[in-house]
Formats: C-alpha cells, structure tokens, sequence
C-alpha cells in the first residue's frame, strides 16, 4: 500500500492522472442522443476511488459502475437532474465535481467575485489616498548610499 | 561508498548554506565587506557540492545500485539508459535532490552575474536564497534521503512506474522545476530589499530577467507537461483542472502579473509595494504547489495525518516562509515611498487591470483547489471540487483580460487617451468580426466558437498592430520602417510576440473543445470505422516484446476520401514488473490539428476498444505556448535586461527611439 501511495504521487506530481481508458464501446448506449446525456453527465461526476477525475476520464472500475448506473438511471426515463439527485443520494456531494450552492459552499461560490470585488475596492481606496496624499514626496528619489556616492566620484572622474 | 560521497557531500552543502545564510547579514549590519564576501564563493561550491550530490545518485541509477533503497523502489536493471537517468527524478526523494540542484544552480548564477547589483544587495539575496537552501536541505536529509541503504539488497528492483518511462520524464520535470525554483530568486531579492530598504527602478530592471527566466521554463514545463499528459493517457485530453496542474498554474498566474507589474515598477516606479508583494506570493505559491504534491495531503486529509512526517516538516517550511516574509513585508512596506503618479486610463492602468485579473483568477485556482481540503479539515464534509467549478469561473474571468490585452502595449504611460486606442485597434475589431462570421458560416452550431476564434483573432492581429504603430509599417518608407523595427527595443518584439502566443493559443483550445470528433467502437481485422473526414481501417493486430514490456500493436490505414493517406500503430504496454498496463496514443498530423487514435481494452471476442479522434487545431495549444516562450526569451535579449550586461554600446543606445 506504501509503495502503491508513492506511485500515486510520483505519477501526481508530475501532473498525470492514473491511465484513463474511460468509456469503452461495450457501454454506449444506443440511442446517440441519449449516449450524449449520458457523457455530458459523467463529465460532471467524480470517480470516488480516484483524485479529482470525472467518471468519463476514469478507467477504474468503479468509474465503469457508475457509468453504467448512469445510463440505467437514463434507459429507466430519468431526468438528468434526476439522475443527479440518484446518485448524490447514493454517494453524499463529494461526487458532484461542481459542488452545489449551499452553505458550506457559499464561500467557493462567492470567491471570484468577492476577490474582484475586493481588488477593485482596493484599488478606488488607493487611487483616492493617492489624489489626496502628497505627490512631491512621490517623485523625490531616496537620498544616495555611500556605495553608490562613491560609484558616482568614479563616474564622474573619468 | 558512491551513495555514502552523495551523501556527505549533501551534508557539505547544508553546512555551506548556513554560512552563506548567516555571515553576510552580520556583515550587513556591521558593514564588513569581507563578510558580505563570503556570499558569493559559498554559493559557487555549495553549487558543486549538491552537483556532486546529484552526480552519486545518478551513479546508483546507472550502475543498478540495488543496495540503494530509492534506486530498489524505482528502478530495474533492464530499464533502457534514458529511463535509468530520469528515473532519478521520477520519484519523491530524488525529485527534492532535483529541486535543490536547481536551487543552487540560481544561487552559483546569482553570484557570478549580480556585478551590477549594489554589493550590500547581492550579499542579501544570496543570503535569503542560503535560507530557502537550508530549509530544503534539512528536509531531504532528515525526511527523504534519497541514499538510504537496505541492509540486504534485492536481485531486482521494483522497476519505474511504466507512466513515467517515457521521454515526458526527461523534459517536464527539470523544466517545471526551473521555473517553480526561479522564482525564489524574485522572492530573495523582495526580501533583501525589504530588508535593505531601498527598492527603486534599478531593483526591477535587475529582478525582472530572472522572474522571466523562471517564467519561460515554467511555462513551458506545464505545456510539456499537457502535451506529455495528452499523449500518454489515451483519451486526448490537455488540461484536467488537477490539484497537481493547478499547483503548477497558480505560480505562473501569479508570476505572470508580477511579469507586468515588474515592467510598470521598472518604467515608472509605480506598484512598489504591489510588486514586492506578487513576488512573495509567486514564490509562496510554488512552495504551496511543492507542499500540496509532497505531503499527501491531495489524496486525502487522512492520508497526510497517517505519515505526518514529511508533511509537517514542508507546512514549516511554508509557514517559515510565508508567514516570515509577510511579516517582514507588513513592517517594511509602509516605509516604501510612492512611485510615479498615473491616471486610471494609461499603460500603467492597463497593467493594474491585468494583474486585477490575473490575481482573481489565481485566488479563484487557490480556492478551488484547497476548499475541499479546508472544508474536510474543519467541518468533516467531504466535497469535489472539478472541472466544470473551473471551467465555470476560470473562463469568464479570462475574457476581460483577453479583451484587455491589445489595449495594453498602445495606451501612453501616465495618461492615455482610450478612444485613440480604440480607432487604431478598428483592423483588429473588423478581422475578429470577420473571423467569427466566417467561423459562424462554417460550422454553425456551438455559438462558444465563433466568439472564441473572434477573441484570438483580436488578440493577435492587436499585438500585430502594435508592431505596426510603432516602426511605422504602410505610414513610412519600407527601408525606414525597417531599420525602425531593427531598432526596436527586444522588448516590446517580446511583448508582442507573447501577446501572439496567447492568442494562437487560445485558437488552439477553442478548436479543442468545440470541434473535437470522437469515435469510440470495438474493432476487429478488416473493420472500418470514420471519424470526421477520416476512415481508418483496421489491418491487424502484433505483438511485440519491448525490452521491459510487452507489447501489442494494430496497425490502422487511415484514408481521407478512400485515398489511403497514412498509416497509424497505437498500442499498449504491459509492463510484469509492476503489473500495469499504458497506452501509447499513435498520432497523424494535418495541418495543425491531429487524429488520434488509441487503444482500449481486448474484448472476450477478440475485438480491440479503439479511441478515435479528430482534433483540428489542437497543436496550437503547445504551439502558442511556445511562441509565449520565444516572447520572453526576446524580451530577455534586451539589453536593458540581460543579466549581468553592465556596460549599454553607445551605438546602439542612439538607435533605440524614444519611447
């Protein structure tokens, strides 16, 4: 399991997921339309067993049970988010790879814009002080350091 | 004995560290030039010292040392050379060996090219990267040495994982890795002069060459990385929104802002504190990257709380760094003096905006990638994080910036005038609006397409125009033009041609993601399945005994039109050693785009899985990295830049124009 463990991350860190096989004929279903829901659905779902990848791009086997779970939960009549619902039940949100808005997911929800908006607040705050605050002091250049009055004599001599 | 010299030498190296760490700043204090001295030749042989190191290790490899734990564990005696080097660096203890390799290799080149850099300041940066050193020393030595013996060596070793046998090893790695390590030279040099006190003009033009040093190696090493990941795994995909690759993208998010904040601090002696700031942060975000892979904790919180070891021990590293320079930053950068004013419309505004966005961008990367850790640690539920969260915040906040971007490099410094802008980039408005026409009379169907040809399209006849503009193309005598565009300085060519870079590669990654044909089918001799304007025919099936694996090929034609234009042999290794099985993707050019075709499983009726592909304009995602490369490397060629130029030609200086 240890070594197992290490291989994972020496694989992980070079930014390789595990060998992905993922959908394999076998699975299609017939109908195209319904095949296409079916995928853009498993694009969505995490494969529990592996890191962070989609059901689609898995070739564990798991992911081939949920794959097709899914397009049993299709055949059956169900609506995506039906299918959705079935499986969340089944498995908790941990696979939903967009998690839900909800309270625990608030915060991820509202990072990009609060951060934006922050930046953007920033900047009207300095761009304010910076109008009022004094700009002689602003260009005035720092006094010269001995090392550098010295480089200047050497300068200048020549 | 060779492990035990690797070893030592390691040991050598740490010790050359603290001296170089501590004896120039009591030289600092005490103004002794002959302490601040010793910087320099300690970085030189502490550089020998860890090339020394390396070199053992290297030599385990080679020769099959089986005697050497880390050698055991990865690697196998019938392994071809190439695998047998690179191998090396393909596991954990020896990819830190790597990291620190690199590390002293930006120290020895900071001590021989800082002659221009004021004496007090040199000593202070090779100062702060000794720190950097010795933390990372410690870390290898005390956590993961990588020459650790067993007492009884086994006949074989466990071979490299078959993943990593391929030549992605030989030239991802060590790329990705000068790029995450090169910036600690920025973070060293905001440290010292926050220490130091005095940051102007003259510390961005010297800090800017190796922040695009390390840019363009990390750039390319996370493009390497996607195409090495786009080959290798079969399914043809380039970009995962992995925790891994996201730890990679967040330092080159943050380091590309400080890129352009650098310039603006540099021209203007504006965004002091901001810069200095970005450079803290760029380097604590590859230190993050170095934790989240390291530790275990991507796998699961539980998994880092089982083997705590290595993982607390790279969390004080972080905290050490991170939090030590902020502090150091919070109590120095209120001393810091205003630079050049500027007006919100103005090439320096132009540059906030970008960095607004990079930033947000990096924060939105920084959030999507730990939030499902934080919120496991503190609340015990479990959530994924993936692609389509991504997907969904990542894009949107990149087509202001995108839209920004030709705007840049032709609005004036200080005050620039926006609608003058706006009419000069009038051709770059018209050939989007036709390029998307043409798109939508194309193809039609997905609406995303168009309007995402129509913004590269715009962002590289933009950066064109600027070219244009500035030497004064169709306004002035060729002959004149000419001799402006061989006077221009490298830099603004570096501008332009990153800006292109990004635009190709945007083209590059809308035609991915909206034209990409897939074809998935279980085949057998004689059958024929059609992917796009593409037939392959399935010819048969070999086999094939590889040195450590073995093999099974199928030879595909592939015909266009019933012509038989090629032939294509995917295949799939299995590998006894350690159980596992890869694919090897064959792959036909056409233009710039590529038919891929894999293998999938060998079904109970002797039927093979077949992946197919037709992805047109898929190789200008790697092309347009690369030319963003090229970009940084012209603008590294300027002579305002190059490191350790001390003396401008006059002659050159008087052909420069006014800018």
């Amino acid at each position: 399991m240890r070594t197992l463990s290490l291989v994972v991350v020496a694989v992980l860190m070079l930014g390789l997921a595990a060998p992905a096989v993922a959908v394999q004929p076998d699975e299609m279903l017939p109908d195209p339309t319904m095949e296409q829901r079916a995928r853009d659905l498993s694009q969505h779902l995490r494969c529990l067993v592996c890191q962070n990848q989609s059901i689609d791009d898995s070739d564990a086997g798991l992911a081939r049970d949920l794959r097709l779970l899914v397009r049993e939960r299709l055949k059956e009549g169900d609506s995506d988010s039906e299918v959705i619902d079935f499986l969340v039940k089944r498995y908790g949100e941990f696979v939903l790879l967009k998690p839900r808005f909800s309270w625990h997911t608030a915060l991820l929800w509202a990072a990009p814009a609060a951060v934006l908006l922050a930046g953007v607040a920033g900047l009207v705050v300095a761009l304010r002080r910076r109008r009022v605050g004094a700009p002689v002091t602003a260009t005035a250049a720092p006094p010269l350091s001995d090392e550098e009055k010295r480089k200047l004599a050497e300068l200048t001599k020549g | 004995m060779i492990a035990e010299l690797g070893h030592y030498a390691l040991v050598l190296a740490l010790v050359l560290a603290v001296a170089q760490a501590t004896v120039p700043l009591i030289g600092l204090r005490s103004g002794d030039p002959a302490l601040l001295g010793v910087a320099k030749p300690a970085a030189l042989v502490q550089f020998a010292f860890v090339t020394l190191s390396f070199a053992a290790l290297t030599a385990c490899y080679v020769q099959s040392d089986f005697s050497v734990l880390n050698v055991a564990e990865n690697s196998h005696s019938t392994m071809p050379l190439i695998y047998k080097i690179t191998s090396v660096w393909g596991n954990h203890e020896g990819s830190m060996l790597l990291w620190v390799l690199i590390l002293a290799l930006f120290g020895a080149l900071l001590a021989l090219l800082g002659r221009n850099v004021p004496a007090a300041l040199h000593a202070a940066v090779l100062s702060m990267q000794a720190i950097i050193a010795i933390a990372f020393y410690l870390f290898i030595l005390l956590t993961s040495n990588p020459f650790a013996r067993l007492a009884q060596a086994p006949v074989e070793g466990r071979d490299l994982n078959p993943l990593l046998q391929d030549i992605g090893l030989a030239i991802h790695p060590p790329l990705l890795y000068v790029g995450y390590v090169g910036f600690s030279v920025s973070f060293s040099f905001a440290a010292a002069a926050l220490l130091t006190g005095r940051i102007d003009a003259a510390w961005a033009r010297w800090v800017r060459p190796w922040t695009l040093i390390a840019w363009i190696f990390l750039t390319l090493g996370i493009s390497m990385g996607s195409y090495w990941a786009y080959y290798e795994l079969g399914w043809g995909g380039w970009w995962f929104w992995d925790p891994v690759e996201n730890a990679s993208l967040m330092p080159w998010l943050a380091g590309t802002a400080l890129l352009h904040s650098a310039l603006v601090m540099e021209k203007r002696e504006a965004l002091k504190v901001w810069t200095i700031l970005l450079a803290i942060l760029t380097f604590s975000l590859s230190l993050i990257g170095t934790f989240l892979v390291r530790s275990g904790v991507l796998t699961s919180v539980h998994s880092f709380a089982t083997d705590p070891a290595r993982g607390v021990f790279i969390l004080m590293i972080l905290v050490l760094f991170i939090g030590g320079s902020l502090t150091l930053f919070a109590w120095r950068a209120p001393m810091l003096r205003q630079g050049g004013l500027f007006a919100p419309v103005s090439r320096e505004g132009s540059l906030v905006f970008n960095n607004l966005f990079l930033t947000t961008a990096c924060a939105t990367v920084f959030v999507g990638t730990l939030y499902p850790l934080a919120l496991e640690a503190l609340t015990g539920a479990k959530i994924s994080v993936g692609a389509p969260f991504f997907n969904m915040t990542f894009g949107p906040l990149m087509v202001p910036l995108l839209i920004a971007v030709p705007f840049g490099p032709l609005l004036a410094w200080k005050r620039g005038d926006l609608l003058g802008v706006a009419q000069r980039l009038l051709t770059a408005l018209a050939a989007a609006v036709l390029a998307m026409a043409v798109t939508f009379a194309l193809q039609g169907r997905p609406v995303l397409a168009p309007l995402g040809i129509g913004l590269a399209v715009f962002v590289i006849v933009g950066a064109a125009i600027d070219i244009v503009e500035r030497i004064g193309l169709f306004r002035l005598p060729v002959a004149i033009a000419w001799r402006r565009a061989v006077g221009l300085p490298r830099s603004a060519w570096g501008t332009a041609v990153a800006h292109v870079g990004l635009g190709v590669m945007l083209l590059g990654v809308v035609g991915e993601s909206q034209w990409n044909i897939e074809r998935i089918t279980a085949m057998k001799t004689g059958d024929v399945a059609t992917v796009g304007r593409y037939e392959i025919v399935f010819d048969g099936l070999d086999q094939r005994q590889g040195s450590n694996y073995r093999e099974l090929l199928v030879r595909f034609t592939v015909r266009e039109g019933g012509v038989p234009i090629a032939t294509l042999t995917p295949s799939k290794r299995a590998f006894t050693s350690r159980e596992m099985s890869t694919t090897e993707a064959a792959l036909m050019r056409h233009g710039v785009g590529q038919l891929y075709v894999s293998l999938g499983d060998l079904e109970p009726d002797g039927r093979v899985a077949v992946r197919a592909y037709d992805k047109p304009l898929v190789l200008l995602i790697w092309i347009g990295t690369l030319v963003m490369s090229v970009g940084g490397g012209l603008s590294l060629s300027d002579r305002r830049l190059r490191v350790g130029a001390p003396r401008p030609s006059k002659a050159r200086l008087a052909a420069q124009p006014a800018e």
